[in-house]
């Protein structure tokens, strides 16, 4: 078969992983940037049971395999009455393991916007809180956008390994599409474009809001 | 001459130490309404912790503090107190992503809970108050350090204070940009703001100081109106201390 013929005959089960694969990396993206915001804050202003708290979390989600993790909460959970479907699983793994790392990178985002910012907060009236809200965050929400992005493209290519727990995203399609054709190079070819084609699309995107948020004459030195 | 006016800011018996160093040791003094004050000293001597000790952002280790009639230290709600005392710092410290004019106006919106639009047109007068009445739309990053002490100053007059607190205001700044801060700063204390500044511009503590304070090594050494601490100290420390400064930077020396 030609690569051509391959994509004819794999677009439709291909498109459908692509789906899954999309809902997968978007909602562990959300739901990874919340739990990394509570981490973050709790790590960097929490009173000290919070933030060895969060510290501990984010430590030991970084320091074991995410594959770990996932077999964990799909093969582990059952046995204690939790049943969760293969995508269900699969979030719940992604967002856990994606908010660890955005906690570090959101870390160190509001930890390098300089401590005169809050010094003036406080100073002019403000409570720590609106402090936070107010003048830290805006500013290290775009300082985190960088890192952030990069953040998303690993979660976007890491969904791939939620195959072996069967969720049937792209990998699981091209596995199964090569299964039958046995076009093993050019049907995994394709899931390696298509794969690309979305992470150029999102680093774009993301690079497109970095340059809208932009501060006027304002440049982050590292 | 001020002395019927009523006492802004009282300051009793102030200690602060940082682990083993022990850096306010015992500071009094008071200010009335309406009166500048230019506190000198040199660098180390605890000017900067004393400033932000008035406004509890360096808690002190014991003594007292009032604003007016409340006292500040072992107040709850610091931060209602807070909005009563402006504080102008050496780097400014502008809220980097926000305007000239959102700089000036988020206090209002965020801490006095006004409408964005009376906030706004209150904003745009403290600017105008300080020059830069154009600049509104400018971020700090586009504006020279001079432009962005005035924008910090306007910021602490929106609040309306009852005391603005000056830490050396103008070292951060290039020479030539040092005369329009000194400006908007007398123009202030000419309209009868109350003001304790940290600075070493002795031009301007002899035209607007109502006092002088001289601190060292934690205690406050000597304190008088500039005319008679400047030509004649009664204390050999503050002379020294002053020649050196006109030594360093001639006779309207400058830090
Ligand atoms: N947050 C702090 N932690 C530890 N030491 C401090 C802190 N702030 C000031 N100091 C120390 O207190 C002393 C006085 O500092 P400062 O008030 O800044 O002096 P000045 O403003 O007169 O130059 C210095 O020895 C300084 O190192
Ligand atoms: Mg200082």
């Amino acid at each position: 078969m030609t690569f051509w013929q391959v994509i004819q005959q794999s677009w439709s089960p291909m498109l459908d992983g692509l789906q899954v694969t999309m809902q997968l990396t978007l909602l562990s993206i959300v739901f990874g940037l919340a739990l990394g915001l509570f981490l973050a804050l709790g790590k960097v202003y929490g009173w000290k049971p919070l933030r060895w708290f969060c510290t501990a979390f984010i430590e030991i989600i970084r320091g074991t395999p995410l594959l770990v993790q996932i077999f964990i909460i799909y093969f582990g959970l059952p046995p204690y009455g939790i049943r969760l479907s293969p995508l269900e699983a699969a979030v719940i793994a992604f967002s856990i393991n994606s908010g660890a790392y955005q906690a570090e990178y959101l870390r160190g985002a509001i930890q390098s916007i300089p401590s005169g910012q809050m010094q003036a907060a406080l100073s002019m009236g403000m409570t720590p809180w609106q402090g936070v809200i107010s003048i830290i965050m805006p500013q290290a929400l775009r300082r985190v956008i960088p890192p952030w992005t990069n953040e998303f493209i690993y979660l976007l290519k890491y969904t791939s390994l939620a195959y072996i727990i069967g969720t049937p995203e792209l990998m699981a399609q091209a596995r199964f599409v090569a299964s039958r054709n046995y076009e093993y190079f050019q049907t995994y070819l394709f899931a390696a474009l298509i794969y690309l084609s979305i992470v150029l699309v999102f680093s774009e995107f993301f690079g497109w809001v970095e340059r809208k948020f932009r501060i006027p004459g304002f440049e982050f030195h590292k | 001459m001020n002395k019927e006016k009523e006492i802004v800011l009282r300051i009793e018996d102030v200690h602060k130490s940082f682990g083993e160093n022990h850096v306010l040791r015992g500071v009094s003094m008071g200010i009335r309404r309406g009166e500048t004050k230019i506190l000198i000293g040199p660098s180390g001597t605890g000017k900067s912790t004393l400033l932000t000790c008035i406004n509890m952002l360096t808690p002190p280790d014991a003594g007292k503090i009032w604003l007016l009639e409340d006292e500040i230290t072992g107040s709850k709600r610091v931060n209602l107190l807070r909005q009563k005392i402006g504080f102008v710092f050496q780097d400014f410290s502008l809220f980097n992503h926000l305007t000239a004019l959102g700089n000036v106006s988020i206090g209002l919106t965020k801490v006095k809970g006004m409408d964005r639009k009376k906030a706004r047109k209150k904003a745009l007068e403290e600017l105008k108050q300080v020059g830069l009445e154009e600049k509104a739309s400018s971020y700090p990053a586009q504006l020279s350090g001079g432009q962005k002490q005035r924008v910090a100053i306007a910021r602490a007059l929106a609040m309306d204070p009852q005391l603005i607190l000056f830490d050396e205001p103008t070292s951060a700044l290039d020479p030539e940009l040092i005369g329009e801060v000194l400006g908007v700063m007398k123009k202030l204390a000419n309209q009868g703001m109350t003001m304790l500044v940290v600075s070493h511009e002795m031009g301007f503590a002899r035209s607007v100081a109502d006092e002088v304070i001289f601190m060292e090594g934690g205690v406050i050494v000597e304190q008088g109106p500039p005319a008679q601490l400047f030509s004649s100290p009664k204390v050999e420390r503050t002379g020294q201390f002053l020649s050196r400064l006109s030594g360093l930077f001639g006779e309207e020396g400058e830090k």
